[in-house]
């Protein structure tokens, strides 16, 4: 099968649906005619597209957001991109009061189908405001699904997902992860929300990881295996909905879980999948769960500071070691 | 203020070079070619006084009086910089010197010096806060928050746009149809001045009434400052949306080059006189390079200090 990148996979989906759907538009800041996005995914796409659909915007978050939301209410399917993910801070009203709720609050009356697209994720010195994984914040919202891709396959395939849908999907994009090739057939498919894929099959322990986390998680596994430790990866793909099937029944099997997320310790990703296996399964468990997460600070900017605080294969090797 | 304009050049030349020789870490948003406005208003300001800046912030830092060497340091993320190598670039402070800090958020800088200046006033000192920001920054809804809530209240702040056309690749054009972001001043009922920041006298002059005001207790004004960019937005930015010839007008409106040519007519700064300021200006960077790569990095465990007061 023919190999495309991330950011490519990304730019594929973008290109397709638009083509299928005048509906669907993009809008953005710096995401059209002059930069193509500050990661570049969406370059190309003006030139076929124009500028009223390839839209780019003042540097006004908020007001991205709550047009997208009133374009998406109004008959439209906007895909909105924030450029850098901590920057969804300064859309959190549009984002989590907004889209989130209006089609509850109104008793179901008006759907509200838009894409948030945006990058989070530490390891290119960018500090404090430019690299915190945030996925915990958008799960934590109900009327929002949650989408985190850690292959090109998976970029490609769950952005169709959520441009088709019927409802405001926060889609969490990484930025290590844009280069990144893989695998992606040329004909039409799209990857259903709330299906975990299991990138790796063993038999002693379950990591269940996402985002760049999972390519960690895979090479550890496959380090491992010289030792004799047979480690099963789990990629949730949507935070919401949260696949517990496929990530109960890897832990049934292997009784032993490793849970590993970028995003703080606290309250975050691996808190929550964590709760959910102790709170259905914990009788098949044969060892403590053990959460490889981020400590509890912002992304500092030193490359020794910053390396410090990101999970890498050193960490999860050592929590696999504690149980297994 | 020559020297201080030569100063930021120079630091932001050397910071570039230090970059393409990978003692940089991630990007840089590099100050050249709008000098002439940190230094022209920071000029008018005490050093109890304040300023906030942006992710393009290193010659705010300079011209509010901040040390060269801890600058420096911090952009190469050492233990020694500012901000112990947790800030880096975009995110320095020097609360000695009033320097509350560069956000790279933007727009972000805003609320926060209206929040400086409801301060003074509840203090009861008569200092005063300049706020930068760009014109990009302009288009976000916390200019039009906090510009009303200091002009409400009177407050002492100097908001200075610094308009170098461009917000990362988009023109300012394109994304507002007023010409004059100073005319925006009139939807808050404060003056807004329109100036050209590549002359330091007349952002000097503008500031001057400015911070005169703002002490005086009669509010804030917004004063644009016209200028341009020398390099790309960030490092990796090689501008092509820029038309060669807006670019070539601009250089020639360089304002240390401008400065330097007034300084030179009759009666004022000798030659000698200014090629004495450089020296130094160049030795004081060489030391302030030669500290930041001789100190060390942080211990990776401080990662975790910091986090609670
Ligand atoms: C809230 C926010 N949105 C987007 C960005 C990404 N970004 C960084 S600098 C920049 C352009 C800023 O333009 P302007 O305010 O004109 O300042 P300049 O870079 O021209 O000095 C953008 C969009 C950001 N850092 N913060
Ligand atoms: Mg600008």
């Amino acid at each position: 099968m023919r190999k495309i990148t991330y950011k490519e996979a990304l730019r594929e989906a973008l290109r397709e649906e638009m083509r299928r759907d005048p509906t669907v538009f993009l809008l953005g800041e710096d995401i059209g005619r002059y930069w193509g996005g500050a990661f570049k995914v969406t370059k190309g796409l003006v030139e076929e597209f124009g500028d009223e659909r390839v839209r780019d915007t003042p540097i006004s978050e908020s007001a991205i957001i709550g047009a997208a939301v009133g374009a998406a209410i109004t008959g439209t399917r906007p895909v909105a991109e924030i450029m850098f993910g901590d920057l969804t801070a300064l859309a959190m009203d549009q984002i989590a009061n907004q889209a989130a709720k209006i089609h509850y609050m109104f008793g179901g009356q008006v759907k509200v189908p838009l894409v948030i697209r945006t990058p989070f994720g530490a390891g290119v010195n960018i500090a404090a405001h430019h690299s915190q994984s945030l996925e915990a914040w958008f799960m934590h919202v109900p009327g929002l699904y949650v989408a985190v891709p850690s292959t090109p396959y998976d970029a490609k395939g769950l952005l169709k997902t959520a441009i088709r849908g019927s409802n405001p999907v926060f889609f969490c994009e990484h930025k290590l992860l844009y280069p990144m090739e893989g695998a992606v057939p040329e004909d039409e498919y799209t990857v259903p929300f709330g299906v975990a894929d299991v990138k790796r099959k063993g038999s002693d322990v379950t990591i269940v990881a996402t985002l760049y986390m999972v390519h960690e998680a895979l090479s550890v596994a496959k380090g491992l295996e010289a030792e004799g430790i047979s480690v099963e990866v789990v990629d949730p793909r949507t935070l919401a909905p949260l696949d517990k099937h496929t990530i109960i029944s890897s832990v049934k099997k292997t009784g032993r879980l490793v849970v590993v997320s970028e995003d703080c310790k606290t309250a975050g990703v691996s808190a929550e999948i964590a709760a959910t296996v102790a709170e259905e399964a914990i009788d098949y468990l044969d060892a403590p769960i053990k959460r490889v997460a981020e400590p509890d600070t912002p992304i500092p900017f030193s490359p020794p500071l910053e390396q410090y605080v990101i999970p890498n294969e050193k960490s999860i090797i050592k929590a696999v070691r504690e149980i297994a | 203020m020559y020297k201080k304009m030569f100063e930021i050049r120079r630091f932001e030349e050397k910071v570039f070079e230090l970059y393409a020789q990978n003692l940089v870490p991630g990007t840089i948003h590099l100050y050249a070619g709008e000098e002439a406005i940190a230094v022209g208003v920071c000029s008018n300001l005490r050093k109890d006084d304040y300023i906030t800046s942006t992710h393009r912030g290193h010659g705010h830092c300079i011209a509010k009086g901040a040390e060269l060497k801890r600058i420096m340091a911090e952009i190469l993320g050492k233990k020694t910089g500012y901000c112990k190598g947790k800030g880096g670039s975009m995110h320095i402070a020097d609360f000695n010197v009033g320097m509350l800090g560069a956000t790279a958020v933007v727009g972000a800088g805003l609320p926060i010096a209206v929040g400086a200046g409801l301060s003074i006033k509840l203090r009861g000192t008569d200092n005063v806060v300049a706020c930068f920001f760009g014109d990009g920054a302009s288009n976000q809804g916390t200019f039009h928050e906090a510009i009303n809530m200091a002009a409400i209240w009177k407050l002492p702040v100097i908001f200075v746009c610094e308009n170098n056309v461009y917000a990362m690749g988009t023109r300012q054009s394109t994304v507002m149809l007023v010409e004059n972001i100073a005319d925006r001043a009139i939807a808050y009922g404060i003056p807004g001045v329109a100036v050209d920041g590549n002359n330091v006298l007349t952002v000097y002059e503008a500031a001057q009434k400015a911070v005169e005001r703002a002490r005086t207790g009669q509010g804030p004004t917004l004063i644009e400052c016209k200028t341009y960019r020398h390099k790309g937005h960030s490092r990796i930015d090689p501008a092509k949306y820029r038309p060669k010839e807006e670019v070539e007008e601009w250089l020639r409106k360089d304002p240390i080059k401008r400065f330097k040519e007034k300084l030179l007519q009759p009666n004022t700064l000798l030659e000698t006189e200014i090629r004495q300021i450089e020296k130094e200006v160049l030795t004081k960077i060489e030391e302030a390079v030669k500290f930041a790569i001789e100190s060390p990095h942080p211990f990776a465990e401080e990662a975790l200090e910091d986090v609670y007061a």
